[in-house]
């Protein structure tokens, strides 16, 4: 047995490829559903109820896609040109530091500056706090060739511990009973709602524009060819005159400042204030929504929602049935094993001997 | 004769669409040299690989010294007698000679190694063919061509009644492909069988018996070697008759384009040795030598892609800088050696690659803007002009072949966004061409080569570097041989011969050319 690339993809093979994936996860999770000893079909519609079945659930799920959207970009701009970032969980926290540190400190006076500015600074502040926090890693790896996956994911480790000091010391905030959580942001930088008496908030639609930035800027810029370029095969590129090594550095910029955001936007729009548990791996699910999502800056946003349906969805349906909640992790990963390998027969054929 | 020892009968094998074996059928005498005679895509490897059971022919038998062959199983070819030398030595470079020819034929159970027995059968298989290698020397240490001979030793150490050899000239000097002859001479008046995989119509002419030329999957054609002409073969392979363009010398050498004094450069075996060598306008100079012994490293080194260590490139009187987009600007022409890895991006869009040198430049993109439809245009343009075909300007690159993924890279290289409109031509200053031939079909040399000619004929400076004997003699205005980061002088192609050339590729005579 062996694989061959195929010259083209058919037609039919692009069509049935998404519907095998589908098949697949749900065959995987029936079996679990079966096991936990609850009826496979209603728990079915008690996910996708839970998930997408009312303007509630909806709202929760996109709430909940918000800042799987950033990390989702984060992830597809790094991964697009190679550089393996798997900190977008640390930086996320770095920027929602950064945005308390800019919008919560100074006991909520806000520097006494006009809402508007101290907002875009907040979000400047995040976006450069997760830069810089990435820019080491890809410094190492361009200079001295150190493997980025080990810096950047122990950098998160260490990203935390010093959440947790700041959470206990400078930027305690007081009336928090010794609770460890920060200060509060001022009211005026919090985000407006989008549907009153949701959680949903107005960051859904800077994540959204972002989406599309990220897509004008990989398909349109020269930047976003320097990406492509240097991600399909670094050696042709530099010969072709890309500037790897800065491009490098720009790439690890950007997508440090999106997770930055994504931290920035969280607690301006959902939380108002960092605590430790704050990301349930917002960052590690990102690289799972930007490989379900292949790499294109729009399809993360359906990856995003999908995701985060699933994950709502299985809190209610765990309440109403009894099927722990690791279902949603289950058809998750399962759906990503699914499209991965899907996406490869759609390239190659399997051919005996 | 005999009854053949080889016979193959109406092997096909379909991949996909591409039928790349068609219903062949040859046969192998005892004694015989068997030449493959075809281009890069013919179904030489593919026939081989069948042969030797890496692939399962779709149809068709082999049968061995009248036994047939199992499909599909290469420890059934070994045990039949069929040796195989690939292009790409299988050697490990950290043991001994003696080591890597037992290697792999002792039983994993057996205990201890048996090296005295094993020892005494080398040394009687190597002076049975003349094969003199010394047993403990390391692999790592051995030059290219003993190597080769390692590779042979260890098929006939293993019994093997049939060998064939991919390519083996492709990595050695003359003369050390003249040692290779010689070898191939006792083994098969020994009574073994050899078939002998190229495209180089001299050699294969001057060493085999017999020769089977392969085209589009085809056995095309059947000879004996004194009964055909190198024209004929030619004629077979292409399937039309190939004009070689013919390298009138230039006629008029400008000024100095390009100078390089003591340049030293790289590390390793790609390194360069305090090179001098100054490039006119209107003139090809042409590097001859075995791959790697530094030509990697000049190449880069004028592409832009490595710095010197110490000594001056100037470009055009200027410093030259270290900078690929700074060289394009000035009129630099690049065609790197490895087309596939270097040349193109094979998962960006043809037309991406075709703009990419010049991405920054005001033609095709304005602030941080692409200017798309420029850079479309233009790469229809070096589509139609070039001749590029196999898959549209908004096609990935990987699904053009060798030959049109030069021809892009020749399009790109050649022709300035600006030339179009301006009416007039602009020619490159400087072409960089590395190995531009290098795994072609005839065709496509003669197209390539044309090209070059036809830029030093409008006035650009040419430096090809290639190990093709053949094409350094018939292109070049001058010529210098690289033979371990030495450059030696260059002298007018008619000061050469054919034999200098190869001594100084052997190392022989660069202190002599040096000096001269």
């Amino acid at each position: 047995m062996r694989l061959e690339k195929r010259a083209t993809s058919s037609a039919a093979a692009l069509v049935l490829a998404p519907i095998g994936a589908v098949v697949f996860t749900l065959l995987v999770s029936s079996v679990l559903v079966w096991w936990a000893g609850a009826a496979v079909t209603e728990t079915y519609a008690l996910l996708l109820k839970g998930g997408f079945g009312s303007v509630f659930a909806l709202s929760e799920t996109l709430t909940r896609a918000v800042p799987l959207i950033l990390t989702g970009l984060a992830v597809t701009v790094a991964f697009k040109a190679r550089l393996f970032n798997i900190g977008a969980e640390g930086q996320l926290y770095v920027g929602a530091l950064a945005a308390v540190a800019v919008g919560g400190m100074h006991s909520g006076t806000g520097f006494d500056l006009p809402p508007a500015l101290l907002f875009g600074l907040m979000l400047l502040a995040s976006a450069l706090a997760g830069a810089l926090l990435l820019l080491g890693p890809a410094l190492l790896k361009s200079r001295l060739g150190v493997d980025e996956v080990v810096t950047t994911l122990l950098l998160n480790f260490i990203v935390l511990l010093f959440v947790s000091m700041m959470l206990d010391g400078p930027m305690k905030d007081p009336l928090a009973m010794g609770w460890p959580q920060s200060v509060a942001l001022i009211g005026d930088l919090e985000l407006s709602k989008l549907i009153p008496q949701t959680r949903l908030h107005t960051g859904l639609l800077w994540a959204c524009a972002l989406a599309v930035v990220v897509w004008v800027l990989m398909r349109y810029t020269v930047l976003g060819f320097d990406i492509r370029a240097i991600g399909a095969n670094a050696r042709a590129a530099a010969f072709a005159g890309v500037p790897v090594t800065r491009t490098v550095v720009l790439v690890a910029m950007l997508s440090g400042a999106l997770a930055g955001l994504a931290g920035a936007i969280e607690v301006a729009g959902r939380t108002g204030y960092v605590t430790l548990d704050m990301s349930p791996g917002y960052g590690y699910t990102g690289i799972v929504i930007a490989m379900l999502a292949g790499l294109h800056p729009l399809a993360v946003v359906a990856a995003s929602v999908f995701v985060a349906g699933m994950l709502v969805g299985a809190d209610s349906m765990s309440r109403a049935v009894g099927v722990p909640t690791f279902i949603a992790d289950v058809i998750v990963a399962a759906s990503l094993i699914a499209v991965l390998v899907a996406t490869l027969m759609t390239q190659y054929r399997v051919r005996r001997a | 004769m005999t009854a053949p020892v080889l016979e193959l009968t109406q092997i096909t094998r379909r991949f996909g669409d591409l039928v790349a074996n068609d219903a062949i059928s040859l046969q192998l005498h005892a004694g015989e040299i068997l030449a493959l005679l075809g281009e890069n895509g013919a179904g030489k490897s593919t026939l081989v690989s069948i042969l030797f059971g890496h692939y399962v022919a779709d149809a068709g038998q082999i049968a061995v010294f009248g036994k047939s062959l199992p499909p599909g199983d290469p420890k059934a070819a070994l045990d039949a007698g069929i040796g195989m030398v690939h292009q790409h030595f299988t050697l490990a470079d950290n043991l001994s000679v003696l080591d890597n020819v037992v290697m792999g034929s002792e039983p994993l159970w057996q205990p201890f190694s048996r090296r005295q027995a094993a020892r005494q059968r080398l040394s009687e298989v190597a002076r049975r063919f003349g094969l003199d290698v010394d047993p403990d020397a390391l692999i790592g240490n051995l030059s290219v061509g003993e190597r080769q001979r390692v590779e042979i030793l260890k098929a006939l150490y293993r019994g093997a009644r049939i060998l064939i050899l991919d390519e083996p000239t492709a990595v050695l000097t003359p003369g050390e492909s003249e040692a290779l002859f010689a070898v191939l001479g006792q083994m098969v008046a020994q009574g073994l069988s050899i078939i002998f995989i190229s495209h180089k119509l001299g050699e294969v002419l001057r060493v085999s018996h017999r020769i089977a030329v392969l085209r589009a999957g085809k056995l095309v054609a059947q000879a004996d070697a004194h009964a055909t002409t190198q024209e004929q073969l030619a004629l077979w392979m292409v399937g039309h008759a190939v004009e070689p363009p013919r390298a009138l010398p230039g006629k008029s050498v400008g000024d100095v384009v390009c100078a390089l004094d003591t340049v030293s450069a790289g590390t390793g075996r790609e390194r360069l040795d305090a090179v001098s060598l100054q490039l006119h306008a209107g003139e090809i100079v042409a590097i001859a030598g075995v791959s790697g012994n530094g030509q990697t490293a000049l190449a880069e080194l004028l592409s832009g892609t490595r710095a010197a260590i110490s000594g001056t490139v100037r470009l055009l009187g200027a410093p030259l800088a270290h900078r690929p987009s700074r060289l394009v600007e000035l009129g630099v022409a690049r065609i790197p050696e490895d087309r596939h890895t270097v040349g193109v991006i094979g998962d960006l869009p043809v037309w991406e690659n075709v703009v990419s040198e010049r991405l920054r430049s005001p033609v095709f993109s304005r602030w941080f803007w692409v200017r798309r439809a420029q850079a479309r245009a233009h790469a229809q343009q070096v589509i139609a002009q070039f001749d590029v075909r196999g898959a549209g300007a908004l096609a990935p690159a990987r699904a053009l072949s060798g030959g049109n993924m030069q021809k892009l890279i020749l399009g790109r290289a050649l022709l300035h966004p600006d030339s179009g409109a301006a009416g007039a031509a602009i020619t490159p200053r400087l072409i960089v061409a590395h190995q531009p031939s290098w795994g072609l079909d005839i065709g496509a040399v003669a197209y390539v080569q044309q090209q070059l000619i036809a830029a030093r004929d409008a006035g650009a400076a040419v430096l090809l570097i290639s190990d093709d004997l053949d094409e350094v003699m018939a292109m070049g205005d001058r010529i210098a041989v690289m033979h371990a980061g030495h450059l030696s002088a260059a002298r007018p192609a008619v000061d050469w011969s054919r034999e200098a050339i190869g001594l100084a590729m052997a190392g022989a005579a660069v202190a002599a050319g040096a000096t001269a």
